[in-house]
């Protein structure tokens, strides 16, 4: 067992580090102009540097400050909607068209529209953000809802709990399955749509930006370096932050398998 | 003046391929303090009575009044034990799920954890008070549901067919369990099963029921002394009596 | 007491209302959104040019679908997609059952795939865009290698979750190493096989018209839109984006609910 995860880790770790070679021996061939294909040594420098004089943790801030904006108001919007649309007839029948007819259109498909309202910035950003992340946690939440239970609805009712009660302790965390799911779906979509949205609306900041505008003047390293921090950022998110709200709800309730359709 | 009583009931289910009756002219009365037993084969009606007993779904006819007083609504004057393993919440251990209904009328948080683990102690499970329900099998997962539907103190248990989907072992060891804490709880308990041996080591009075529509056919009463011995004559008599009751229905159609 | 799940509610639900008043029902949001728009509108809050009635954006629509100009940005679209896809199809089913088949495959491609995945496509057009120059290949490309990722994790995951068992009975019946994999390997992991194509095609749907727009393609749906910014037609974007949802809708309707419906029949629900 143990020999086979040292087997498996040495293989994955020769993989990368052939890769990097073979890229390294591409880049130094000359076959490439070097602005296009900059050696390893010099993207590692252009990252260090950009991380010690900070320019790099303003763009980082930047796209950080966009993603939780908007993922946040679409989880502040997304959220109780889809409980209501969950409980209630009459909001599922409202919302639920305009949702399905508003989902299929790619939120990057808006931005043109939105600069024109609203200007270059951070606003139009935090919109398509918003756009992006908010159906997934909606219909996730409102399917959510609509699988709590209802063996658990009964028996709280017979314990004497109110309507209050109902919706904190019964029908959240019962469909926290979903809700989390919904949360992971929204936040990725939300990191998709942040950098896609700073290369086609930003002003001068955000790590989607210095991607775009290293572009122009063929700063192929500063590219990469971005897309080694976009990279990170979206890993750290998606194990450290989900996963252990993960592991502290669903997986420890025994929850996990409800969602995973 | 009796405890409870169902007066009359009767109840049609709207379904889409049109009403079919689940329920007509049901009627009895119990004592405080009584072990009632409902059996009756599949289909007859049984989770449907105990279902507006505990208030989840209104008659079309008649209604029931416990202490007098004609039922609307569940209420907290009743405790309810469902067959499904599922009714337990999975995101609360066994002791927040056992003080669920102690939370709900407001008890401080320590006092109700006392409570809680003291009827955990009663089903025998106070050393599981931590675990989630996933981690407890089905057996213990039914002893926390009597445990909790006991905890906030109702006068009444309701319960259906809870230990069905046990096995036979468990199953007698529930069934003893069950009848010490009827004992020492002195609660009115009426028990839905479709089991003949179970009705008669638990009950005082048996009801039997008849299907399409649901009618009480009559009452059968145990006097049999406690503890009971499942292998006396006398038991084995009840026993044969139930079945035969049962089975004329079977011939009759 | 409660307004929950009565037992009655469970039986009734469906089929109750007949096909005129569900359409009703569906129209009624949009009626509500539309009228907003058009008071909106008219009220002369905004001027027409950024904020266009409906009427207006109708019209454009039709305009544009009659002079053929929207019908050829929307087939260009449909191609890269259905290119994009088929190459992402194709070298991600390869590689996730090899990596799913070979543990050797499996150490040596995981950790390419971890890595890469949770960089968004976008973030590496520029890149594509760079090394490609602009035009047809860099967009194609990036919808390939966008939507191959969940294709190459759920492949893998499929052919991971052929149980052993199965496997073992087909050897013992006389299976080769190719009937084992005609017979018992793809059926075993299609299910999943085809949730990551519906994963994967949904992606890059969701990001094709971003990279029109930055890839500078002389058509495609994307670019109109992006286009029409410098003239500041937002009636253009709007009768644009109307085409999009249309496409998207169609997409959601008669291939993923198509593909959903397969998975959900084959695996009964839920794993
Ligand atoms: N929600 C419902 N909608 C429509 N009909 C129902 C519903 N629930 C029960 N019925 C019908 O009412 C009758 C009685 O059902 P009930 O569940 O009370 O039977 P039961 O005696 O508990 O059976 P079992 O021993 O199998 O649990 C059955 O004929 C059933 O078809
Ligand atoms: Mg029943």
């Amino acid at each position: 067992m143990i020999a086979d995860r040292a087997r498996s880790l040495w293989r994955g770790a020769v993989t990368v580090i052939v890769v990097l070679a073979i890229y390294e021996a591409v880049a130094r061939s000359g076959h490439f102009a070097p602005a296009l294909m900059p050696t390893l040594g010099v993207v590692l420098q252009t990252l260090l540097g950009s991380l010690l004089d900070g320019s790099m943790f303003e763009h980082a801030a930047a796209t950080l400050y966009r993603v939780l904006c908007g993922f946040g108001l679409a989880v502040f919007v997304g959220l109780p909607l889809g409980v209501l649309m969950g409980r209630f007839r009459p909001v599922e029948n409202f919302v639920l068209p305009l949702a399905s007819a508003l989902m299929p259109i790619p939120s990057l498909a808006w931005i043109p529209v939105f600069i024109l309202w609203l200007g270059l910035g951070n606003a139009v950003t935090i919109l398509i953000v918003l756009y992006a992340a908010l159906f997934p946690m909606l219909l996730n939440t409102w399917s959510g809802v609509r699988a709590v239970n209802p063996i658990w609805l009964r028996a709280a009712g017979a314990m004497g709990a109110n309507e209050n009660a109902l919706f904190w302790k019964v029908i959240i965390p019962g469909a926290s399955p979903f809700i989390i799911a919904g949360l992971r779906q929204s936040f990725l979509r939300a990191w998709v749509a942040v950098i896609g949205a700073e290369m086609l609306a930003a002003s001068n900041f955000g790590l989607g930006w210095v991607i775009f505008d290293a572009k122009e003047f063929l700063n192929t390293d500063v590219m990469l370096s971005s897309l080694i921090v976009i990279g990170f950022i979206g890993f750290v998110t998606e194990r450290l932050v989900f996963g252990s709200l993960e592991r502290a709800t669903i997986y420890r309730w025994g929850m996990a398998q409800a969602a995973k359709t | 003046m009796p405890h409870i009583e169902a007066r009359d009931i009767s109840l049609i289910y709207d379904t889409p391929g049109g009403a079919v009756p689940g329920l007509r002219g049901v009627s009895f009365a119990m004592e405080a303090s009584e072990f009632l037993c409902i059996v009756g084969p599949s289909g007859c009606g049984k989770s449907t009575l105990l279902n507006i007993i505990a208030g989840f779904i209104t008659p079309n006819v008649g209604e029931i009044r416990i202490a007098g007083q004609p039922v609307r609504g569940s209420g907290m004057d009743r405790g309810v034990v469902f067959q499904d393993f599922a009714q337990l919440f999975p995101w609360r251990t066994a002791l927040g799920n056992v003080a669920f209904g102690l939370e709900m009328k407001g008890v401080p948080k320590a006092e109700r954890e006392a409570t809680a683990l003291e009827q955990l102690r009663l089903v025998k499970l106070e050393h599981f008070a931590k675990s989630y329900p996933h981690h407890l099998s089905g057996g213990m997962q039914q002893r926390v549901a009597i445990a909790r539907a006991l905890a906030y103190n109702p006068a009444v248990l309701l319960m259906d067919e809870p230990f069905a989907a046990l096995d036979a072992l468990t199953r007698d060891d529930m069934q003893r369990l069950l009848a010490d804490v009827w004992r020492t709880t002195r609660k009115t308990v009426i028990y839905v099963t479709h089991n003949v041996a179970e009705a008669v080591y638990l009950a005082d009075r048996v009801v039997v029921m008849t299907p399409h529509p649901g009618t009480v056919k009559t009452e059968v009463t145990i006097k049999l002394p406690r503890p009971r011995d499942p292998l006396s004559v006398e038991f084995l008599d009840y026993q044969k009596e139930l079945l035969r009751l049962l089975g004329q229905d079977a011939k009759g159609h | 007491m409660h307004d929950v799940a009565r037992a009655s509610d469970i039986a009734l639900t469906p089929a109750a209302a007949g096909p005129l008043r569900r359409a009703a029902r569906n129209a009624f949001p949009f009626v509500v959104v539309g009228a907003i728009w058009e008071a909106v509108a008219h009220a002369g809050l905004f001027p027409p040019r950024f904020f266009p009635p409906l009427e207006t954006v109708a019209a454009t629509l039709a305009r544009l679908t009659m002079s053929g100009v929207l019908p050829h940005h929307a087939l260009d679209t449909i191609v890269r997609l259905i290119a994009g896809f088929a190459l992402a199809a194709l070298f991600g089913v390869t590689i996730g059952i090899v990596m799913g088949r070979s543990r050797r495959a499996e150490d040596i491609l995981l950790p390419l795939v971890s890595i890469g995945a949770p960089i968004p496509g976008l973030a590496y057009a520029p890149l594509f865009l760079l090394w490609f120059g602009p035009g047809n290949v860099p967009a194609v490309a990036l919808v390939a290698f966008v939507s191959a990722f969940p294709i190459i994790y759920n492949s893998w995951t499929g052919v991971k979750a052929v149980k052993d068992i199965w496997l073992r009975s087909a050897q013992a019946m006389g299976a080769n190493d190719r009937r084992l994999f005609r017979h018992v390997i793809v059926p075993g992991a299609l299910p999943y096989i085809v949730t990551g194509l519906r994963l994967g095609l949904a992606q890059a749907w969701r990001i094709l018209v971003g990279i029109e727009m930055l890839a500078a393609v002389p058509w495609g749906l994307g670019w109109l839109i992006f286009g029409a910014q410098e003239f500041l037609n937002t009636d253009v974007m709007l009768a644009g984006i109307v085409v999009i949802a249309l496409i998207g809708l169609a997409l959601e309707k008669f291939v993923f609910q198509r593909l959903e419906e397969l998975t959900v029949v084959r695996w009964g629900m839920l794993t």
